[in-house]
């Protein structure tokens, strides 16, 4: 499957990810080749098959409502790359 | 002083005083120093290994015991350790020390291990190389030109190498026992949701399952017996109680009915391999089972459908690595959106993005259902195909990776033939089903692994059969020679 | 020309469920704690953490599909939705995308000429909350304050149904009454506890195709939502009017300029990749669960009012009026019950309650005058111990919390309405005598004069003359 470079530049934005124009050209025709393995499976007929999500034949549980985390803001914000008075801080946004 | 190799062996000689777990610890810790070559360490965490080796001498001193008092193992640097760096191979955890521990490190400690440290990994469990580590390659013990395969390569390393008798791992398309394979060790991807996930760094939500890394069917009994078990913080594990591994070892093999995938024996195998799990077949026979060939019709498929389905989860999976909140942040952003595209850009290796794109276009508007749904729809196939199969035999074999280890580099530049070196542990992991990977022998002085499939839950019967295959052979006790530095 | 164009408008209603813990965590929900002070580690996405649903949400929701007549889902279960923001901490929103909990049902909504519609809703899905960004200037940076990040949201979908702004609040209002009575979410609009996003387009009378649309997001206030509305209606009229077309597109309600914008971080168009999420597995609710949440349920609205217009023979609008809120409908029940006199009661809460309240400012819960002091008060009117007059006065001193009792009150300050006849009559002869030439234009044949004697002898008396007493003695002292 060709992937047009328009695409990848795409994909690339809402991946958040970005390249030069080299990687650029080395993504676009790495992704060509992974999609092209993948386009072996056009050949199976799935009609009427049921998408499987999970392995799990299973249903969901459920948690009891109650509060179990205490306040460990400071045990977190020491991980943070740049907080200040309890926020973490991103350059401005603008909305 | 030697020590025992095993985790068995280790349990019954410390019980016994024959040595202590710090002098243990101490052995392992100098041996590591030693093959520092191999990188099969990210972490070496040799104080709190020692402080941890004494509290288990001074308890068992006291009185107590647990399963696993004073044995050294290693963890996958893809499972979160309290306070102690864990960076799942990427350099966006460069500095992560989670303030919490995944519950599999938590059961193995409770259950009295020591942890050696954190085992080397492709970065975010992609890749079956562990050329994908921002931290370096990982070397195979038995060539260290070659890889040790992925992506828990170090983990595997470590227990071939002598660097701890055994080790987590997690498998989300065979990176479990494809390098168990190439090492020569026993791995065992268990059940989808048999282990927890809780903690353990999500690379594909859906395959994503922890195990055992050890020398022998009985270690991987007496790992996974602490490891299984619900977790009501993962909403995925099984409510199933958990067997008695070790007691169920010794079930005979005589009367089962052992499938043989020929899809699995099919082109692509390397000869000498294939030589390897033709006589590893026959030691079943003679040990009484009965053989039988059978077809998984859509198992084919199982790569293609792989690489939509993992990538899509993972694209979701590694949106977290923003430069906010944790991990590595670009110098001085510009705007939000530099700082999420150079942190990511930065923090992310080649392999981890290009999945991360291939997901996300799979993912994307007009084409999930020609990807992702389809995906899903032949995953679907896959799974049955092997429930039916598992009408007519008790377990499945056949070979865990095309060839022995490759040298590194090999395949690094063509992503396509890497891809291809899970074609045949991707079937069980898209259908969640239990595979165990063997030592059954040596091709051209490199270890051949054999690769077990069992029913769903069915763990017990997989160790059982190993086992009774390793009670019978010596491949596992097969060791590289290494030149200790 | 207005009337070329109709408008069409959707709400999509984001109600806050009322659970103490988060929907997919064990941290608290509470309002207005210290930022990220009640963020854990699932709700600030940190690696190999996964989520836990809390089974809280499920009667909530429930509830509410019952409430609006719709049908639930037995197996529900939760997406991604995948975009980058800096209060969406996973860069995914775990969602219900395409097995929502509820599917359908409608609401009947008063208009304001007394008579209602149908608004179709087309489903209300379970989804977290975000977090927020603070954007007053950090030293050029933005602050991130995940403390709502996870909260429950029920996301309420109308189709397009509504056709103008007083419309779409008059819904708005409605499924804020519902959410409320139900218990489902506190409804607290000021703390952001239900936010409404408006979608809005034109098209020319008569015609059935849709106009293209845009998003007006986030709005927290009834007013704001009507003036949001207005303000886009016409700026979409205008650009259609001079030719122009309308871009899809998400604004954002300014009510400081009384304007829409569109969101520059939005300009990108979003493909939110949705695909399930793997870190849970389907819900399933049987129909035990879905009749113990419906024999649980209050009495919804609609049906309070008709019962109160049944039960207590008042008028239709005086009972919706009361039933819009439970509390104040309950308060109504306690001193109609007390005073025995549902008409009274109705005219004493309707009319002297409601408007204190609007005066202060304040809601019902946090009414200073008790159903039993009310009641005990309407019970001394009733038996003519005090006028109403003076009851309204002691209505404020209760208000006002100079006294607790009402019988008290009335002894302290000798209140007791004069009824008898010996001490009336020679108060209504001196006020006769005082004012011949009313007299005279009474007996004359100008009986609406009859209302000044009245007034000047309750004067007199303080208040404290029992009028109907006294309307009878002028009568006849004139006759």
């Amino acid at each position: 499957m060709e992937i047009g470079e328009k695409t990848v530049r795409n994909i690339a934005e809402l991946a958040q990810l970005t390249f030069d124009e080299s990687h650029l050209a080395t993504m676009q025709s790495s992704m060509g080749d992974i999609l092209n393995l993948v386009e072996q499976m056009q050949e199976v007929d799935t009609d009427g098959v049921e998408p499987m999500s999970n392995p799990l034949d299973a249903t969901q549980r459920l948690r009891e409502d109650v509060v179990s985390e205490p306040d460990q803001r400071e045990v977190f914000q020491r991980l943070a790359p740049e907080t200040l008075e309890g926020l973490y801080l991103v350059p401005r946004v603008i909305e | 002083m030697t020590y025992a190799e095993t985790v068995a062996g280790q349990i019954s000689d410390l019980a016994a005083g024959k040595y202590s777990s710090e002098e243990l610890t101490r052995h392992y810790l100098q041996r590591i120093e030693a093959l520092k070559t191999l990188n099969c360490y990210i972490t070496v965490t040799s104080e709190s290994a020692l402080a941890a080796a004494r509290r288990a001498d001074s308890a068992r001193a006291a009185g107590h015991s647990l399963p696993l008092l004073g044995v050294p193992i290693a963890h996958k640097d893809i499972f979160c350790t309290r306070n102690e760096l864990t960076t799942a191979g990427s350099r966006m955890l460069y500095n992560f020390a989670p303030p919490y521990d995944a519950m599999v490190v938590d059961k193995l400690e409770k259950a009295g291990a020591v942890m050696l440290g954190k085992t080397n990994m492709d970065e975010f469990a992609m890749g079956s190389s562990n050329e994908n580590s921002f931290y370096g390659p990982v070397r195979n013990p038995w060539d260290v030109t070659r890889v040790p395969g992925g992506s828990s390569g170090g983990s595997a390393a470590a227990v071939a190498a002598g660097l701890c008798a055994a080790a987590t791992g997690t498998d989300t398309g065979g990176s479990i026992r494809q390098p168990a394979a190439l090492c020569g060790i026993t791995g065992l991807k268990p059940t989808y949701g048999r282990v927890s996930r809780w903690g353990m760094i999500a690379f594909a939500s859906s395959l994503d399952q922890a195990g055992p890394m050890t020398q022998t069917a009985m270690d991987a009994a007496l790992m996974l017996g602490i490891m299984a078990g619900v977790d009501p913080r993962d909403s995925t594990s099984i409510d199933s109680p958990v067997p008695d591994y070790v007691s169920s070892l010794e079930t005979p093999v005589s009367g089962m009915t052992i499938g043989i995938c020929e899809d699995f024996m099919a082109e692509g195998l390397d000869t000498a391999s294939e030589v390897r799990i033709a006589d590893a077949i026959r030691v079943f026979e003679s040990l009484g089972a009965t053989i039988k060939p059978i077809r998984l019709p859509h198992v084919r498929y199982s790569v293609p459908a792989y690489y939509v389905i993992a990538p899509a989860e993972a694209s979701a999976n590694l949106s977290r690595y923003d430069g906010v909140r944790f991990g590595y942040r670009c110098k001085d952003p510009a705007s939000l959106e530099d700082l999420y595209k150079r942190s990511r850009s930065e923090g992310i290796g080649p392999e981890v993005q290009r999945r991360i794109m291939v997901g996300a276009f799979t993912l994307s508007a007009g084409f999930y259902d020609a990807y992702y749904r389809k995906a899903q729809q032949v995953r679907r196939l896959i799974s049955n195909d092997f429930k039916s199969a598992f009408d007519q035999v008790d377990f499945l074999v056949g070979p865990t990776s095309p060839q022995p280890a490759f040298r590194l580099g090999e395949k690094s530049d063509d992503q396509v033939s890497m891809y291809l070196q899970d074609i045949y542990t991707i079937g069980a992991s898209l259908a969640g089903l239990p595979a165990l990977s063997m030592p059954v022998g040596l091709a051209a002085g490199l270890p051949v692994g054999l690769q077990l499939i069992g029913r769903h839950l069915d763990e017990a019967r997989l160790l059982g059969a190993a086992h009774q295959f390793q009670s019978r052979t010596h491949w596992h006790e097969a060791r590289p020679e290494l030149e200790i530095s | 020309m207005m009337s070329d164009w109709e408008v069409v408008i959707g709400l999509e209603i984001h109600a806050q469920l009322n659970t103490r813990s988060k929907i997919f965590s064990g941290a608290s929900t509470r309002f207005g704690a210290e930022p990220n002070s009640q963020a854990c580690a699932i709700d600030l996405g940190f690696p190999g953490v996964l989520p836990a649903v809390n089974q809280a949400v499920y009667p909530k929701a429930v509830a509410f599909g019952l409430g609006i007549g719709a049908s639930i889902s037995h197996v529900s279960a939760f997406d991604r939705k995948n975009y980058f923001y800096p209060d969406l901490p996973k860069g995914y929103q775990i969602t219900q995308m395409d097995r929502p909990i509820v599917v359908g049902g409608s609401v009947e909504i008063p208009l304001e000429d007394g008579t209602s519609r149908e608004i179709r809703i087309t489903r209300a899905h379970l989804e977290e909350d975000a977090g927020k960004s603070l954007h007053e200037d950090f030293h050029g940076s933005s602050g991130i304050d995940l403390n709502r990040a996870g909260t429950p949201l029920l996301e309420i979908v109308s189709e397009p149904d509504l056709r103008s702004a007083s419309e779409a609040v008059a819904y708005a209002r409605y499924i804020h009454q519902l959410i409320r009575y139900l218990d489902v979410s506190d409804g607290e609009m000021a703390e952001g506890s239900m936010r409404c996003d408006a979608n809005v387009s034109l098209r020319r009378v008569g015609s059935s195709e849709l106009g293209t649309r845009t998003e007006t997001k986030n709005v927290n206030s009834f007013r704001f939502l009507e003036r949001a509305i207005d303000h886009e209606i016409s700026r979409q009229r205008g650009i259609l009017e001079s030719g122009g077309v309308i871009r899809q597109e998400t604004r954002l309600y300014d009510p400081d300029r009384d304007e829409t914008r569109p969101m520059r971080s939005k300009e990108t168009a979003m493909d939110y990749r949705y695909f399930p999420e793997p870190d849970l597995l389907p819900v399933e609710i049987d129909d035990a669960f879905i009749e113990a949440v419906r024999n649980s349920m209050p009495e919804l609205p609609r049906e309070k009012a008709a019962r109160f217009e049944a039960q207590y023979s008042i008028a239709a609008a005086d009972a919706r009026t009361l039933s819009t809120d439970p509390l104040l409908a309950d308060y109504f029940e306690s001193v109609a019950a007390l005073c025995g006199d549902p008409a009274m009661s109705v005219n004493w809460v309707r009319v002297e309650l409601l408007a204190r309240l609007r005066r202060d400012g304040i809601e019902v819960p946090a009414l200073p005058v008790s159903p039993e002091q009310l009641g005990a008060l309407l019970k001394r009117i009733k038996d003519q111990t005090i006028s109403g007059k003076v009851a309204k006065d002691i209505l404020d001193a209760l208000w006002r919390g100079e006294t607790a009792s009402v019988d008290d009150y009335i002894k302290i300050h000798s209140l007791t309405q004069v009824s008898d006849a010996s001490s009336l009559e020679p108060l209504v002869d001196r006020i006769i005598a005082g004012n011949p030439k009313q007299a005279e234009q009474y007996r004359a044949g100008k009986t609406k004069l009859l209302g000044f004697f009245v007034g000047q002898v309750m004067k007199e008396s303080g208040g404290k003359a029992n009028p109907q007493q006294v309307n009878e003695i002028v009568r006849s002292r004139l006759g």
